[in-house]
């Protein structure tokens, strides 16, 4: 391990992030019971849709409608679409000055623990919705294990850009004091174009093509797609490749507003 | 002679204050928070910084560690310029930062040291070491598995100075770490702070409203004033240089309602319905020796005690002069 100090200290960053959400279990359960509820709802209302449009609608039929939205109730919490602002009132209160103060960079220990965060709410948060999805709808999911493989390194990479999303979308405290406003607009903006209240596939051609020029689908529809076996050999390399470049390029432009935000702080002071 | 640990030069950190004025217009006015600040600290000393609120401390601390940048003169802190080379700097100091924290509120003290360990890459093998002599000396143990959120303030803020000592820094810079405590534990932390000296030679700057921490922990204090240095030196020395009070006080045997004119002295307080006096005198103008003889005179004295200034006092003594004569800004 000494050998290798940085990755060393991005497990350190993974595992803390971990045991941070692991001791919130009551909190865990909750949200798990509201992401089985909302699957329901959002499952039935699926099923409603496909079979009002004479029983398939751009690809889907009910089962695999249905399990669409089971899928996207897993994912959303171990991706974390929904709310991240801890480095903004780091920002805000101050006491981003001691990360500043420590010899590690602060995107990278963010994001080491916002993977851990994950990859704790990966079970919990998962296991309760897909279970209930297949006791009461079916789910249509694939028998070989290739999608599977493809579908963690998609998750992966989704949880990842996720988190490089909300960096900036926190870096505005830099400059605006409040920001629930604009954490409204990123949520509305993320929910319609990420799919994750109805599929991309299923987006009129402007719509969908507004939403490709975002990274929202690559935070669940394309997860989503892949372990679902929608996209599959080149074409589901393919997703992949677009979702780590949208990760790449968020996490880029992160780091340089990051810099003009502590450039700020550091020369204006608070 | 080797190079100071700290080195400040001609010191000065502007803020612009925007307030209102009338409707849309606001005005900009730019204030000085450190004004021509320079001062050298040696590998191994102990200082107070000390001064009232707005003085200008926790700006140059934040200068110092490199979070802020100064308006003019430089800053070298362990060899470094702070801004440039923070990240490196911050592997030779420890900081604590009197009203933030830096471990995580929803873990225990356990995991957190436990990524402070990464974070300063110590070595696997001899990390555990440190951290077991720190809880020990900080009577740590009972609590160690405790969510942070559920800590006391006494025991949180021994928690962040052993997280801030855990990577062994040669310096060592506390933001008023005694603030808010109980009497037992400030005594404790500065029997720990003390010792940590000793034993590892770490350098200490210390900014402080308690002027026992000052005249517990260190050996020179520098005060400041609306950013300036108005003192450098000894507690004695100022003490000296502000002719603060000594007050003796005497218990007598039978009360007395008055002891008349002491030369030298006057009267503080009479205490106990007479039992009790309490006089205060300038240790240039007179003795104590030649205060208990005049005393002997009068009354009979049981027992007596002799209490030090209050720093409080002094550092009052010191600002009141400073205002009566105001020095010409350094150019």
């Amino acid at each position: 391990m000494y050998c290798c100090p940085t990755v060393r200290l991005f497990a350190a960053f993974v595992a803390m992030g971990f045991r941070r959400w692991s001791t919130y279990r009551l909190a865990t359960a909750a949200g798990a019971f509201t992401n089985t509820v909302f699957g329901l709802i959002k499952a039935s209302i699926t099923v409603a849709t496909v079979g009002a449009a004479g029983g398939t609608l751009a690809g889907y039929d009910a089962v695999t409608g249905a399990t669409y939205a089971w899928v996207v109730q897993a994912l959303v919490a171990p991706v974390n679409v929904f709310h991240w602002s801890e480095l903004a009132q780091r920002v805000r209160d101050g006491d981003v000055a001691v990360d500043l103060a420590r010899p590690v960079d602060p995107q990278f220990a963010y994001l080491a623990s916002f993977l851990g965060r994950g990859a704790y709410q990966f079970l919990p948060r998962a296991l309760p919705p897909l279970l209930t999805g297949a006791l009461t709808t079916g789910l249509a999911l694939p028998l070989a294990p290739l999608p599977y493989l493809l579908g963690a390194v998609s998750v992966l990479l989704a949880v990842a850009l996720s988190f490089a999303c909300w960096w900036i979308v926190n870096l505005t405290a830099f400059w605006v004091v409040e920001l629930r406003g604009l954490i409204t607009l990123y949520v509305v903006a993320m929910s319609v174009l990420s799919g994750l209240i109805i599929p991309v596939h299923w987006f009129p051609g402007w719509l969908a093509t507004v939403a490709d020029l975002t990274p929202f689908p690559s935070l669940l529809q394309a997860p989503v797609d892949v372990i679902m076996g929608r996209v599959e050999g080149t074409e589901a390399l393919g997703v992949l490749a677009v979702q780590a470049g949208w990760l790449l390029g968020m996490l880029l432009l992160g780091r340089l507003v990051f810099a003009r935000g502590a450039a700020k702080l550091v020369v204006q002071g608070g | 002679m080797t190079e100071p640990i700290i080195s400040v030069r001609d010191l000065r950190r502007e803020f612009v204050v925007r307030s209102p004025a009338g409707r849309l217009r606001r005005t900009r006015t730019v204030v000085a928070a450190v004004d021509g600040l320079s001062f050298d600290l040696e590998a191994g000393s102990a200082v107070g910084y000390i001064g009232a609120n707005g003085a200008g401390k926790s700006t140059t601390i934040k200068m110092l560690t490199g979070i802020l940048v100064p308006t003019a003169g430089t800053v070298r802190t362990c060899g470094l310029e702070p801004i440039r080379r923070r990240r490196e700097l911050a592997r030779q100091i420890g900081v604590v930062f009197g009203q933030r924290s830096q471990l995580w509120w929803d873990l225990p003290l356990r995991e957190s040291f436990r990524t402070l360990a990464a974070i300063h890459r110590l070595p696997t093998a001899s990390w555990p070491a440190r951290r077991d002599e720190l809880v020990e000396r900080l009577d740590l143990g009972s609590f160690m598995d405790t969510p942070v959120r559920q800590l006391s303030l006494g025991q949180r803020i021994r928690g962040e100075i052993a997280a801030a000592l855990l990577h062994s820094p040669p310096l060592l810079i506390l933001d008023e770490p005694t603030i808010g405590l109980d009497v037992l534990s400030k005594e404790r932390l500065r029997v720990f702070l003390a010792e940590q000296r000793a034993l590892h030679g770490t350098t200490l700057l210390l900014t402080t409203h308690d002027m026992d921490d000052v005249q517990r922990l260190t050996e020179r204090i520098i005060v400041v004033d609306h950013g300036r240095c108005v003192y450098d030196g000894t507690l004695t020395g100022l003490v000296a240089r502000v002719g603060a009070e000594r007050v003796m006080a005497v218990d007598l045997a039978e009360p007395v309602t008055s002891l008349g004119e002491i030369s030298g002295t006057r009267t503080v307080a009479v205490e106990s319905d007479g039992l009790r006096h309490r006089l205060a005198f300038a240790p240039e103008r007179t003795t104590a020796g030649a205060i208990l003889e005049a005393l002997g005179r009068r009354a009979q004295v049981r027992d007596l005690a002799i209490e030090e200034p209050d720093i409080e006092d002094v550092v009052r003594r010191l600002y009141l002069s400073q205002t009566r004569t105001p020095r010409s800004p350094s150019p």
